[in-house]
């Protein structure tokens, strides 16, 4: 049994794909400002990848959000199963030592 | 600068500009709500809040020229169909997604053209005004080129939709390169320069795009005017001041 979901989303890449009517779904990932990571934003339906870019910057930088957009197509997104979340996630909640908060980060290192 | 040059005309001028932007602005507003997807609902809503932006500078500018103490807000709203001066192009009704694009896309093509040209104006406000313009218009441009090109290039009924658009719309064209008494005296103001001297690139333009849209340039066509000259607009800009203006002729004077 595997705790990785290939097909977590519509339209996943398979032979034996359906035409579609409908465009494609695309994740959306915005940078804020330079030097920050490009952060998932939402999604959104377009025909292709230039028309995602489009489209997202249409619905997701109206209001000055971001300085950087990247557009993946959603069936390209490998993800885990919901139901395995136990043997994937569980192991880590009882290894406290692994959170680095015995030591102070000083100011001055800023954004990490 | 506008104390040398007759008043009246650039007055003319600056209301050619902003009731353009005002009246095509408001059409694609009319889509809010209705647009086929959600994300190009969202993006005609940015066009027309784009549109309209311009549409305040414009006319902050030509109610400042004409000194009747009316106001950008007064232009927009109560004045009636027979002192507008937009072309009839953009007051044509959206029709399907495709023709409200066509039009779009025949009108974004036109501006870019006129707008690198303003931002050479002897006229300090009219080169500020351009210059913003014209950087919302450059990624209209590119927006509505490209789903012209993808909708003539794409189904056979896309493709058919979008050949009735451009049939459609063609013929008012034309208007958009007519040259009277108030562009020369722009052009001799050097605030804008004459219209008929932007189609050599206009055409270029559209016929690229058209070209790469799989569409035909309709021949040698009628060409409908009188919206610039204010001489006649169609019966469409009527019912659609209606709408527009009903607020503030309802509600004199009403405030948001």
């Amino acid at each position: 049994m595997s705790s990785v979901n290939p097909s977590a989303y519509p339209d996943t890449d398979s032979d034996a794909a359906p035409p579609r009517k409908e465009w494609p779904l695309w994740e959306i990932f915005i940078r804020g400002q330079h030097g920050m990571s490009h952060r998932h934003v939402g999604s959104l339906h377009a025909p292709d990848s230039e028309m995602a870019i489009k489209n997202a910057r249409d619905v997701y930088t109206r209001r000055n959000e971001g300085v950087s957009i990247w557009a993946v197509e959603s069936r390209h997104i490998a993800a885990t199963v919901p139901s395995e979340k136990g043997p994937m996630f569980e192991p880590s909640e009882s290894k406290v030592y692994r959170h680095p908060t015995f030591y102070d980060i000083p100011d001055e290192v800023g954004h990490m | 600068m506008a104390d040398t040059i007759d008043r009246t005309a650039l007055q003319q001028f600056l209301l050619r500009m902003g009731d353009n932007t005002l009246i095509l602005g408001h059409r694609v507003s009319e889509w809010c709500g209705h647009a086929p997807v959600l994300e190009e609902d969202i993006a005609l809503a940015n066009t027309a809040l784009d549109l309209i932006g311009q549409t305040q500078l414009w006319l902050d500018y030509a109610a400042e020229v004409e000194g009747a103490g009316r106001s950008a807000d007064d232009l927009a709203f109560l004045r009636d169909v027979w002192d507008f001066r937009n072309v009839l192009l953009v007051e044509l009704p959206n029709g399907d997604f495709g023709q409200t694009l066509m039009r779009q896309f025949l009108y974004d093509a036109w501006a870019s053209i006129m707008l690198g040209r303003l931002q050479k104006s002897a006229d300090e406000r009219v080169r500020e005004i351009a210059e913003k313009a014209a950087k919302e218009n450059a990624y209209h441009v590119e927006r509505s080129a490209d789903t012209v090109v993808g909708l003539g290039d794409g189904t056979e009924e896309s493709h058919t939709r979008m050949q009735a658009a451009l049939d459609y719309l063609y013929p008012y064209v034309g208007e958009l390169f007519e040259s009277d008494a108030t562009d020369a005296a722009m052009v001799e103001a050097g605030v804008a320069p004459d219209p008929a001297g932007l189609r050599e690139d206009y055409d270029a333009l559209v016929g690229r795009v058209m070209a790469d849209a799989t569409l035909r340039l309709p021949e040698k066509a009628y060409v409908h005017r009188g919206g610039r000259s204010g001489t006649m607009h169609t019966e469409h800009l009527g019912h659609l001041l209606c709408t527009m203006q009903w607020l503030q002729r309802a509600y004199p004077g009403c405030r948001w």
